[in-house]
């Protein structure tokens, strides 16, 4: 358990050092970093002067090395446009986005959970086939344009619903289901599939066997036992969440970091693009890190390689 | 049996139609896509507009043809699915043959990058390549082929690990194969399947995603017609036309839809153990 603690810990580590490269790319794949800083006036002189001081003449690694100095210290630089700290921003904006994904994996998992259980209680029958052909018709619709029409529905036609904005537990609803739709398709046919796993299997048969109700064979054998992966592949569709979290957040004006990422790229605002890029990135990876150490310790069938 | 094949043909001609509409869009289309009218702007489905014919699907903002620009739209999306496909699906497996094949130091460095990419949520990968080489079509098939190589790399490699040392293999390794013809006749055609199905899996993922960047202003730009831009458009007048966002999401779901119905059958009857 120890060693695979440190090596998981260290993998993290290499995936850190890998973004960090690609974020320090960012900037550097533009071309010319000077001339996206400075206005468009900066006469030549002024522009040799700013590379020099910012030190763009050293070589490439040189560079890397001291980015990355500066952003294991939390320092990114200075917003173009606001003059604050990058990562200040950053994470001015984080509650507002912890709670819309929370909100949404709340929902998703309240709907997916139940719909796959039903499913693979009721397999081949008219309640599974119903919830599956949900499921897929949820896969296949871009979770955006539900947000869209969601909008459209609640909040234009039927003025139920604020149409954008964050504040009561009003604004939360349409964009914690649109996010929450990201994810809620495929953890219903995980559910699903894992449920029926867990329902062949020979402790099911024996519980059965010693004449429980079906409901207790359900929710005290089969039910905890299909819940570990599910709960792995809710952690898994983080990353999914995460994603969806910028969509959701421009279509909603949610006030989070996904949206101020998208503005800042359209602003050219380089440092708060980093800062985001990476904040998210590490966080995202520390909890997988978690969960995975979290599911070896609850799982003791896992093995550690 | 026959219930897959129904699913598989539903699929099939769901999928045929859009590609059929997004060949021949110039053909089929009943107006010209970018041609404006201001005095027919918002109109709604099925309004005739006096010496110049009906809109099916109403007009947009500019009085453009919501039918014409959802079918150049096809085009646009189906271009740009197809092409970040293939590239990813090539890469993908060139990089799951030498990773599997080689072993090693080679076989390290690249999971330790096929890692680093998984850990990393596809949207910032996304957000990150756009702030840096600004949005355009090309950009996009970047973004989205760099996104997808993992997948085929990781099951190609591990299909190699596993077939290494298979008594075909090994046999015609013994028959003095070379490492090219033992890949090329043996390896690849045994994998094809597998390859085929996650092609399908990542075309109906590649498409959502197409019309995401697109929308959040990262993908392909105006004035050219595709969903994303669409929807990004019609997002404005949201309260005056619902036709305009409805119709390019409900052009996305379908082709989707078509697309995931077709892989699906395809794992049923191809490679039933493979999980995606």
């Amino acid at each position: 358990m120890r060693a695979y603690l440190f090596r998981r810990l260290v993998q993290s580590l290499y995936v850190v050092l890998g973004l960090s490269g690609l974020v320090f790319l960012i900037l550097h794949l533009t071309g010319d970093p000077a001339l996206v800083i400075l206005p468009p006036y900066a006469t030549a002189q002024e522009i040799a002067a700013f590379r020099e001081k910012m030190g763009f003449n050293d070589p490439l690694y040189t560079q890397y090395l001291r980015f990355l100095g500066r952003a294991l210290r939390g320092d990114f630089g200075a917003s173009f446009l606001q003059g604050v700290p990058a990562l200040t921003l950053i994470l001015e904006r984080m509650p507002a986005t912890v709670e819309l994904a929370t909100a949404a994996i709340v929902f998703a998992v309240l709907l997916a959970v139940p719909a796959g259980m039903v499913a693979a209680l009721r397999k081949d029958r008219l309640l599974d086939y119903a919830s599956m052909l949900l499921a897929l018709l949820g896969q296949s619709m871009p979770a955006f344009w539900l947000g869209l029409m969601l909008l459209m529905f609640f909040s234009v036609k039927l003025d139920l619903l604020p149409v954008s904005g964050r504040g009561t537990l009003a604004h939360l609803i349409l964009p914690a289901v649109t996010l929450g739709s990201f994810v809620a398709a495929r953890i219903a046919r995980l559910t699903r599939s894992e449920m029926l796993e867990v329902l062949g299997q020979d402790f099911v048969r024996t519980a059965r066997a010693k004449g429980l109700t079906e409901l207790a064979v359900v929710a005290k054998h089969a039910f905890k036992n299909s819940l570990v992966p599910v709960v792995t592949i809710v952690a898994l569709e983080l990353g999914t969440i995460l994603g969806g979290a910028v969509i959701t957040e421009t279509i909603f004006s949610w006030p989070g970091v996904g949206r101020l990422m998208v503005d800042s790229i359209s602003e050219r605002d380089f440092p708060v693009v980093q800062a985001g890029v990476f904040v998210i990135a590490v966080v995202f990876v520390a909890i997988n890190l978690v969960v995975d150490v979290l599911y070896a310790y609850l799982d003791p069938r896992i093995r550690y390689t | 049996m026959r219930s897959r094949h129904g699913k598989l043909v539903v699929g099939i001609v769901l999928v045929s139609f859009v590609v059929f509409f997004g060949l021949f869009a110039d053909l089929v289309s009943p107006h010209d896509p970018v041609r404006q009218n201001l005095g027919a702007k918002l109109m709604p489905p099925g309004s005739y507009e006096r010496g110049f014919g009906w809109h099916l699907l109403g007009t947009d903002h500019f009085g453009r043809d919501i039918l014409s620009r959802l079918i150049h739209g096809a085009r646009v999306s189906l271009f740009i699915t197809a092409t970040a496909v293939v590239i990813s699906g090539v890469l993908g497996t060139l990089v799951g043959l030498v990773s599997g094949f080689r072993g090693g130091r080679v076989d390290d460095l690249l999971m330790r990058i096929t890692e680093v990419q998984l850990a990393c949520p596809f949207i910032l990968l996304a957000l990150a390549v756009a702030a840096a080489l600004r949005p355009s079509l090309r950009n996009t098939v970047i973004v989205l082929a760099v996104s997808g190589w993992v997948v085929y790399a990781k099951v190609v490699r591990s299909r190699v690990l596993s077939l290494r040392d298979s008594e075909f293999i090994v046999a015609a390794r013994a028959l003095g194969a070379s490492g090219v013809r033992l890949v090329a006749r043996h390896v690849l055609p045994s994998m094809l399947s597998t390859c085929i199905v996650l092609a399908t899996v990542e075309a109906a993922r590649m498409i959502i995603l197409e019309s995401a960047l697109t929308f959040l202003g990262l993908g392909v730009q105006p004035p050219q017609a595709s969903w994303g831009g669409m929807l990004r458009d019609g997002k404005l007048y949201i309260s005056a036309a619902w036709w305009y966002t409805t119709f390019p999401g409900l052009a996305i779901m379908l082709t989707v839809l078509g697309i995931n119905v077709v892989g699906d059958s395809l794992r049923d009857l191809l490679d039933p153990r493979l999980k995606v």
